[in-house]
């Protein structure tokens, strides 16, 4: 998909609401869904005489998620207010972090195990915390009448994260979101629920095009109102094509006359981004130290100590698979992308049957099908990671093949039984050796045609005994048959 | 540095306040009075003075994560300017 008349150059701003029972300086609930109004008090709706104090819990979210993000911790951080007017913003300012914020400088990898891009670091520019605003709710149909404001979650805590402009494809913005709720989900400090707006995106994107003597950057712009990382990246995608366009027709540069920055509003129902209304002088948003709240230190034990508690993280956790069950790079990113405790699961497996790329394939195509025709969870799958271990090491001991496990496994499911006891209700036995050596006789007595293929070396034609095979004993082991077959002809005198 | 009358517009604006010519012109000078007062700083050498950022000498006050009760809702609402049973109302906000 690499377009070669211009290289796009792609940066993101995430807002991730942190996990905590209450708001970033006061102690209403942030609980999703509430009537309007009734999570409020005089903090958050900037009462006169009302004093925020920081969220120890939202403090620590934070920290640990720039310290996964492999931020700069600065010893000193303090936060300011970013004035401007809004009727969802009581305060008349958001509480935010402006020269210094409380981590910079990090980075986070993100890589394609189908090679569309090359694995790179992009990096971080900063995290910081700050309040969120409240919610305005217009109805078009009723006109020109009121908007109506809820104030519910007006300072729930945020988490700011602002990428690089590293990124070069919408392919490579949606991989990094991706790989950043990801680690979200694993620190555990973010439902990141999208529809809920726990997390939001936006990204900037322009072109760079190479021109006979130099490189020309087309006029930078914001896009907003995607609800999906799916219409981050479509929306992304549109706006390359239409800057290119639009530069071809008329070609305005960055910085020259025409060529500020503007935003637009991704249109889901259209598939196109439309220009926004500027707020007037927006970007002159006379920042100052909050004079209400204290700054915050953090010493270099701290941040060691909290680097130390952050447990195992998707990046680190995928090497981890690859080398200790020998399973591929692509296996490692489906099993660790969902989650740990499919992870836990899929180790506690490995560990049971002892064969990791055996586990992984059996996770993959039967477990995580069928938690998808369930809608259930991994926590909810009745079938736990030892019972399944028993059937994949009578898999292994070739006590039952594994087309005819996967009917093991369903009668689990169904009857609620061990490996054993679900294989006996089927009727799975072990074939005894003399047993099938006698079936295979009666079969190549029965079928001289076939003999007479496998005298001149046609193995294919093995296969009809197979499915005959079957018919007189469901529990044979199809590869047992097969070899068996082909060392007797093998042994008759030709 | 003198204040001009365009800098004294700019912040009305930006802080949504509207001035007649006459209080544009007492603020201009009343409010240059007080920047050229506060410019005697400017005077002082303070190479060897640290920049802070609060007149407290203090840090790292945290409240814990446990919730209090919030507000009920019409003791919020109280003030506002216009309402109805749940909310605030607003003239329409329109865009995003």
């Amino acid at each position: 998909m690499t377009n070669t008349a211009y290289e796009t150059i792609i940066g993101l701003e995430v807002h991730v609401q942190l996990q905590t029972e209450t708001k970033l300086f006061c102690r209403c609930s942030t609980s999703f869904g509430a009537a309007p109004n009734t999570q409020t008090c005089p903090v958050c709706i900037g009462l006169p005489g009302s004093l925020p104090v920081m969220n120890r819990h939202a403090y620590a979210l934070g920290l640990k998620t720039a310290v996964a993000l492999n931020c700069t911790i600065p010893e000193f951080t303090k936060w300011d207010r970013k004035q401007y007017f809004y009727p969802d913003l009581p305060k008349g300012y958001q509480i935010s972090q402006f020269d210094l914020p409380m981590s910079e400088h990090g980075w986070l990898e993100i890589s394609d195990p189908k090679g569309e891009f090359a694995t790179k670091k992009v990096g971080i520019t900063r995290a910081h915390l700050e309040d969120d605003a409240g919610k305005s709710m217009h109805d078009e149909r009723a006109g020109k009448s009121d908007s109506r404001i809820d104030l519910n979650r007006t300072g729930t805590p945020l988490l700011e994260i602002v990428s690089d402009p590293d990124l070069r494809s919408p392919a490579e913005a949606r991989a990094f979101l991706s790989e950043l709720k990801l680690l979200l989900t694993y620190l555990g400090v973010s439902d990141c629920n999208m529809q809920e707006g726990s997390l939001r995106v936006d990204a900037n994107i322009n072109l760079h095009i190479p021109l006979d003597d130099r490189t020309a950057a087309t006029p930078i712009v914001e896009i907003k109102n995607m609800n999906s990382f799916r219409a981050v990246e479509r929306a992304l995608q549109y706006e390359a094509n239409r800057q290119f366009d639009a530069w071809q027709s008329n070609p305005v540069e960055l910085g020259k006359p025409g060529g500020h920055k503007t935003t637009r509003g991704w249109d889901d129902q259209a598939q196109i981004t439309r220009i926004q209304r500027q707020k007037e002088e927006s970007s002159d948003y006379r920042y100052f130290p909050d004079p209400d709240l204290l700054p915050v230190t953090t010493t270099a034990a701290e941040v060691a100590a909290v680097r130390g508690q952050l447990g195992a993280l998707p990046a680190a956790l995928r090497v981890t698979l690859i080398e200790k069950y020998k399973i591929d790079e692509y296996d490692a990113h489906v099993l660790v992308n969902q989650g740990q405790p499919l992870v836990d699961y899929f180790e506690a497996l490995a560990a049971a049957c002892g064969d990791g790329k055996r586990a992984s394939n059996w996770v993959q195509q039967d477990v995580l099908r069928l938690l998808n025709e369930t809608e259930t969870t991994i926590e909810q799958f009745p079938v736990s990671a030892a019972a399944l271990g028993e059937l994949l090491k009578a898999i292994v001991a070739g006590e039952v093949d594994n087309t005819r496990a996967k009917d093991v496994l369903q009668e689990m499911l169904d009857t609620n039984a061990s490996a054993a006891d679900a294989m006996a209700q089927l009727g799975i036995e072990k074939v005894d050796s003399s047993d099938l050596e006698s079936l295979c006789r009666e079969l190549l007595d029965a079928n001289p045609a076939v003999v007479a293929d496998l005298k001149q070396g046609k193995m294919k034609a093995v296969g009809a005994l197979i499915g005959q095979a079957k018919k007189k004993n469901p529990n044979v082991n199809p590869g047992q048959i097969k070899s068996l077959c082909i060392e007797l002809v093998q042994q008759l005198p030709s | 540095m003198s204040l001009s009358k365009a800098d004294v517009e700019k912040v009305a604006s930006l802080a949504r306040l509207k001035l007649t010519d006459e209080e544009l012109a007492t603020m201009t000078r009343q409010l240059d009075q007080v920047l050229q007062y506060v410019q005697q700083l400017e005077g002082l050498d303070t190479s060897s003075v640290e920049p802070m950022a609060h007149t407290a000498d203090l840090a790292n006050v945290f409240a814990d994560d446990v919730l209090r009760p919030s507000l009920p809702r019409d003791a919020a609402l109280a003030n506002a300017a216009k309402r109805d049973d749940e909310c605030y109302l607003v003239p329409a906000v329109l865009g995003d």
